[in-house]
């Protein structure tokens, strides 16, 4: 009787757990299907539709339901986008620019944003909350109205040559954002090295780009794009660092401070490498956020800075809506998924050298 | 011998080390301060300049851009009229501006709610995708993020990795297929297309599994001994302890598609009458070489205004919200 009523309770008590686990499972599933289904809708198939009109030569107008509206053409649209010949809106020229574009911003404004958060986490430092809000106040703006802003100051007739001209009287004015000029085109000039000097440079090609251009560095137009991207970010990566060195125990500190160490010795050997989970944290947001650089681009590049502003985002926007005469939509996605691609693997190798993981796990 | 050159010079040394050691200690905070202001001062001084500037005449604005002090007379004519009111010119940079003083216009502000009414539309559109993207994302993420912290079932650990990995794909990838998808089902420009393709994003419902994951479960899990409903207890008795991680939230998603260009520029890029004002401002500036600054300046401070106000009532949220999100990443 009693191993009776006992099997029986189990077997009820199992059954009711099976229900209860069913029960969860079919919750589980409901709750995370209307985000799922959007994710997958918006995010997941239109990566596989990019991949398949990348290898198609289709070109945006005819329309999809017409027979004979593109035609597979296999890996063309990558082979004269990566290996063939060069024009002003190539692969290749949007590329440099973009890379001198991450190259000149990822570094700087992480940099910037951790000494601005050492300062302002002082413990003497009066009024942190206005710095904390000046600094961060650029972020909350649209990218289009600092570009407009940015627009404004660095006109010819704009605030920033006033300033210089008042500061320096012999100041000539320079037009920031229509100066295709390299920087470090600029700085070898100074000391007579141009273009006449370095035929070698010149006549070699890295990438269907003569050396020469490589080396000329970001024009001044796009400097003054990296000089903007730089001034909107730091306030964000600068409270995401400060929020960090606030998790620091002070132990930390006071026990650095009886072994003697000097201030530096304690950022160098202390500070440093518990902020390296952090430093991986706002080095991928910067490298993701650069690599895709967009809005700027589109509201502040002109027909005479195209050639030395266009980003890859920007060139896959341009391929598929700019030209209305010529639009090229299987290009476009070609250079889409190419800018995945790199984008991926400068993550996977940033993970290696900084090593959040690693850093997450010490 | 060399024992001997060491000895003196120890004695010698060490206290000019030490002093000098304090002596940076002491104007550390001189340099720091410095190095804030100075920083601060790049900050906020493109702001007042773009303020300043909205306020004044076309001429005024190339000609004077410095001058930063407004002073009566208020409501200048940027127009300059005979005694018949006949325009007979635009009022010239000099008698707007006088050293760092310039009386203000209201002109450019004018201009753009009067042409055609389109500013108001802008403005009103973007509040709607703003407050729809808001509500759909603090429901939907938060649904699925409980889900993923939470609920057991099979697939679990995989639909979680497939959402880290759409952080990956750039957005920029997305714009063209997005586009023909829309434009397939008729739903290219308009508010229901928005709301369909945003609606949801994977790092919201990372930032919600990660607050749920960061709480106690023994409440829920008497709820449901209780014998009451998952939804009803979700949105009972989860969501209201959520608060903290939902604030965070909605700050990301109101401010990033009150600010958003590259998706509305796909999805609504099309009719001006849905445009937002990123893109009516990019309208404003028209594509030719003149700007008119006028208008510019005053369209970025009314698509900025609502985003600063909400910034200074709800400062500490944003800036935990981010301080959050990081440490979390």
């Amino acid at each position: 009787m009693a191993a009776n009523t006992a099997s029986a309770r189990t077997v009820t008590a199992s059954s009711q757990r099976g229900y209860a686990k069913t029960q969860e499972a079919l919750s589980g599933y409901g709750f995370i299907l209307p985000a799922f289904a959007i994710l997958f809708l918006f995010m997941i198939v239109p990566l596989i539709v990019a991949g398949y009109f990348s290898l198609t030569d289709w070109n945006g107008v005819r329309p999809l339901n017409v027979a004979n509206a593109y035609e597979f053409i296999g890996l063309e649209n990558y082979q004269r986008l990566l290996v063939d010949g060069r024009r002003v809106d190539d692969f290749y020229n949007a590329l440099k620019n973009t890379v001198y574009y991450v190259i000149g911003v990822v570094p700087t404004q992480t940099a910037l944003a951790l000494v601005l958060a050492v300062i302002v986490n002082q413990k003497w430092l009066k009024g942190r909350g206005f710095f904390r809000t000046a600094f961060y106040f650029p972020s909350i703006t649209s990218s289009i109205v600092v570009s407009m802003i940015f627009l404004f100051l660095f006109s010819n007739t704009g605030p920033v040559n006033g300033a210089l001209r008042a500061i320096f009287p012999s100041y000539e004015s320079i037009s920031w954002l229509s100066d295709n000029n390299g920087l470090i085109h600029n700085f070898l000039g100074a000391f007579g090295v141009t273009r006449a000097s370095v035929p070698g440079l010149v006549g070699t090609e890295v990438f269907n780009i003569s050396l020469w251009e490589w080396i000329s560095g970001p024009s001044v137009a796009m400097f003054t794009i990296m000089m903007l991207a730089i001034w909107t970010t730091i306030g964000t990566m600068m409270v995401v660092y400060l929020a960090a060195l606030q998790n620091i125990p002070s132990q930390v500190y006071e026990a650095a401070a009886v072994d003697g160490a000097t201030q530096w010795q304690v950022f160098r050997s202390i500070t440093m490498p518990l902020l390296r989970p952090t430093t991986f944290f706002v080095v991928t947001l910067g490298l993701i956020g650069t690599f895709q650089v967009f809005d700027q681009i589109f509201i502040l590049n002109t027909d005479a800075t195209k050639q030395t502003v266009i980003s890859v985002a920007y060139l896959v926007y341009d391929l598929a809506f700019g030209a209305l005469s010529d639009p090229q939509m299987g290009r476009a996605t070609a250079a889409a998924i190419t800018l995945f691609v790199i984008i991926f693997v400068a993550t996977l190798l940033q993970r290696r050298f900084i090593g959040g993981d690693r850093a997450v796990d010490e | 011998m060399a024992t001997a050159k060491v000895i003196p010079t120890v004695p010698t040394e060490a206290p000019v080390g030490s002093n000098s050691r304090a002596f940076i200690r002491r104007m550390l905070p001189f340099v720091g301060y410095a190095v804030l202001i100075f920083v601060a001062f790049l900050e906020i001084t493109p702001f007042a300049l773009t303020i300043a500037n909205s306020f004044k005449c076309d001429p005024a604005i190339t000609a004077f851009p410095g001058a930063f002090v407004p002073v009566p007379p208020f409501g200048v004519d940027c127009d300059v009229r005979d005694e018949n009111g006949t325009v007979l010119g635009r009022l010239p940079a000099s008698a707007q501006v006088d050293g760092a003083t310039f009386n203000p216009t209201s002109s450019g502000y004018n201009q753009i709610f009067s042409d055609g009414d389109q500013l108001p539309r802008w403005a009103f559109n973007t509040l709607i995708y703003a407050l729809g993207i808001t509500v759909l994302r603090i429901l939907f993420d938060s649904m699925a993020g409980y889900s993923l912290a939470r609920l057991k079932f099979p697939g679990n650990r995989f639909l979680f990795f497939i959402i880290l990995g759409i952080l990956m794909i750039p957005g920029v990838v997305l714009l063209i297929p997005r586009f023909i998808m829309l434009q397939q089902v008729g739903l290219i420009n308009t508010f229901g297309g928005y709301f369909l393709v945003l609606g949801a994003d994977a790092f919201g419902i990372l930032l919600m599994k990660q607050f749920f994951e960061s709480i106690p479960g023994e409440i829920e899990e008497a709820a449901q001994v209780d014998g009451a409903n998952r939804l009803i207890t979700f949105f009972r008795i989860v969501l209201p302890m959520a608060t903290p991680a939902l604030v965070a939230l909605a700050i990301f998603s109101f401010q990033g598609q009150w600010n958003n260009f590259m998706d509305a520029l796909i999805i609504v890029g099309g009719d001006q009458s849905m445009f937002n004002l990123s893109l009516g401002l990019n309208q404003l500036k028209g594509s030719g070489q003149d700007i008119q600054y006028d208008l510019v300046l005053a369209g970025s401070v009314i698509t900025t205004l609502p985003m600063a106000v909400i910034f200074f009532i709800f400062q500490r949220y944003f800036v935990e919200g981010v301080s959050y999100s990081g440490l979390k990443g």
